[in-house]
């Protein structure tokens, strides 16, 4: 099941990506809705973090192309904004939870410019925008893992960007932070923003994302949730484990009625 | 005046080094600063054979290409050899450093590169070393000059690039994906470390300049979460470390080098005891309390 859009946010062709000689993604080809909150799921090592990295250029190609609003992504990076996973740095980190903050406004400033009066509105808006604002010149090294991926989100929403890449936001957050970010994903996809999240939970999935992308390795499918998460793509994708399975059937069946009404 | 000129001198080389091995430390590179302090010594050795005179400028450019070649090499042994990164800078500076010896020792023994000067450096003599005019005029001591136009050139490049160095030490994923080059700030900033390491080289000698590199960073680290004021610290640090040291190699007659690297390693110490973050004490004194007044509380 892979459903192909008109004039797509994101489009990738025939994508191959190997890492030192082995093949992580296999000849991906796909697009993606604009201005919809779009999940990716796979099992661990499925190459759903690749795939965000190659949709940015960040990793070499082997071979295929992608592009971001039909344009060649060095042409609109600065509208391109990245998530990447919390665990990814240092939370020691000798900075206040607005210098972070201040690092998405970077991408519109030059060399010798310093963050201006302004910038510093935007990047207040943002962390109240997810409840951090009493923080602001609190050190990151005092966060918690939920506070964390918050300061991280605002730093995505001060680059005031059209499309998000979010590297497994809901990974080890508390459920207040989940509730706040998905809410905060439904306002910018409203606003026409395109958002890109990598996901672990498919139980959570059917309920906070209208565009879903399975993938190992190859592409199982792309497509309206709907559509794309029933048992058998999510068995091709999860392929062979049969526990996980059996959990996953026994949530889709309960699920099922539910997670429609929702939305 | 001798005084003077050698501790102007020291705080040159320990500011220069310190500020520089502020960005190491949390790039968890603290080892490559070690590793081009010593790697650069062929480019010296290669520079003088090829210019045949001990001129510092030379000598500086020598030693800046060898410093950037030396990350290079680390980064090539990691990525393509599949090599641990520790194991790549093991293998790198030594062999590059053992070269510059071989380098010295059959062709420059003679004239005075020697060994023992490259290794301990001799501060001492800075007030010696004059720069004189062609007309005759006296300017002041060489090192003093080549010492602070490098710290010049580093702090002029701590403040253009401070946000840029900044985001990709902190979180260079998220620097790629609003394209700055990661790469290229790496590079300049081990440029700037070969070139800080080869100022400080006469000073202070390729083996101490690796106390001046870390221990003040390290020290402003345990005692402050603000990065400005981690820098600002270090250059206060590096100064008082150049003034007590030369005191202290003066009242005990011994190497003002060694004093200096002596006194970075024990303001860590004291650091590292008393530092109101995560000092040792100090946490052993909080947790006291608590259980004090938890005890006091039932």
């Amino acid at each position: 099941m892979i459903q192909q859009v008109e004039d797509p946010a994101v489009e990738v062709h025939d994508l191959t990506v190997t890492y030192h000689k082995k093949p992580v993604l296999w000849d991906i080809d796909l697009t993606l809705p604009r201005g919809a909150i779009i999940g990716i799921i796979g099992p661990n090592g499925a190459g759903k973090s690749t795939l965000i990295k190659s949709m940015m250029n960040l990793i070499p190609h082997s071979s295929g192309y992608v592009r971001i609003f039909d344009s060649n992504i060095d042409e609109v990076r600065p509208q391109v904004s990245y998530v990447p996973q919390k665990e990814s740095v240092d939370w020691d980190f000798p900075a206040s939870v607005m210098d972070v903050v201040l690092m998405g406004r970077y991408a519109r400033l030059g060399l010798f410019k310093r963050p201006r009066k302004a910038d510093r509105e935007v990047a207040l808006d943002c962390l109240k925008k997810v409840g951090m604002e009493a923080y602001k010149s609190r050190q990151i090294a005092q966060l918690s893992g939920g506070q964390q991926q918050r300061v991280f989100l605002a730093r995505a929403l001060a680059q005031e960007a059209e499309i998000y890449f979010m590297d497994e936001p809901f990974a080890g957050v508390d459920a207040a932070t989940e509730k706040a970010i998905i809410g905060l994903l439904r306002e910018m996809s409203e606003k026409g923003k395109t958002v890109v999240v990598i996901h672990h939970d498919i139980q959570s999935a059917l309920e906070y994302f209208n565009w879903i992308v399975l993938l190992n390795m190859r592409l199982v499918a792309s497509g309206p949730t709907q559509e794309t998460l029933i048992p058998s793509l999510l068995e091709e994708t999860y392929g062979g484990k049969l526990t996980l399975l059996a959990e996953v059937g026994n949530l889709m069946h309960k699920k099922e009625f539910t997670g429609r009404d929702k939305r | 005046m001798d005084a003077f000129w050698i501790i102007l001198t020291g705080s040159f080389v320990s500011i220069s080094c310190g500020l520089l091995g502020s960005y190491l430390i949390l790039r968890r590179m603290a080892m490559v600063g070690d590793a081009i302090s010593h790697a650069v010594l062929p480019g010296i050795v290669i520079a003088f054979l090829i210019s045949g005179q001990r001129d510092s400028i030379t000598m500086l450019i020598g030693a800046g290409v060898l410093g950037v070649l030396t990350t290079f090499l680390i980064e090539f042994l990691h990525k393509r050899g599949n090599l641990q990164t520790d194991a790549s800078i093991g293998v790198t500076f030594t062999w590059l450093f053992a070269l510059g010896i071989i380098l010295i020792s059959a062709y420059a023994g003679q004239v005075d590169l020697d060994q023992d000067c490259v290794l301990h450096g001799e501060i001492a003599y800075v007030p010696i070393d004059l720069w004189i005019t062609s007309t005759g005029k006296i300017i002041g001591p060489r090192a003093v000059f080549i010492t602070g136009s490098v710290l010049i050139i580093i702090i002029s490049f701590i403040i253009i690039g401070y946000k840029e160095l900044f985001l990709t030490t902190f979180d260079p994923a998220f620097a790629a994906a609003i394209d700055i080059s990661t790469a290229m700030w790496h590079y300049l900033l081990m440029g700037a470390v070969s070139l800080a390491t080869v100022a400080s080289f006469e000073s202070v000698g390729a083996i101490l300049v690796v106390a001046l590199l870390i221990a003040p960073p390290a020290t402003a680290y345990l005692l402050t979460e603000k990065f400005l004021f981690m820098l600002i610290l270090t250059a206060f640090l590096g100064i008082f470390i150049s003034v007590t040291g030369y005191y202290l190699a003066v009242s005990i007659d011994g190497s003002i080098a060694g004093a200096m690297s002596t006194i970075a390693g024990l303001l860590f110490a004291l650091a590292f005891l008393f530092s109101p973050k995560e000092g040792i004490i100090i946490t052993w004194l909080k947790n006291r309390i608590i259980k004090k007044e938890l005890s006091e509380s039932f």
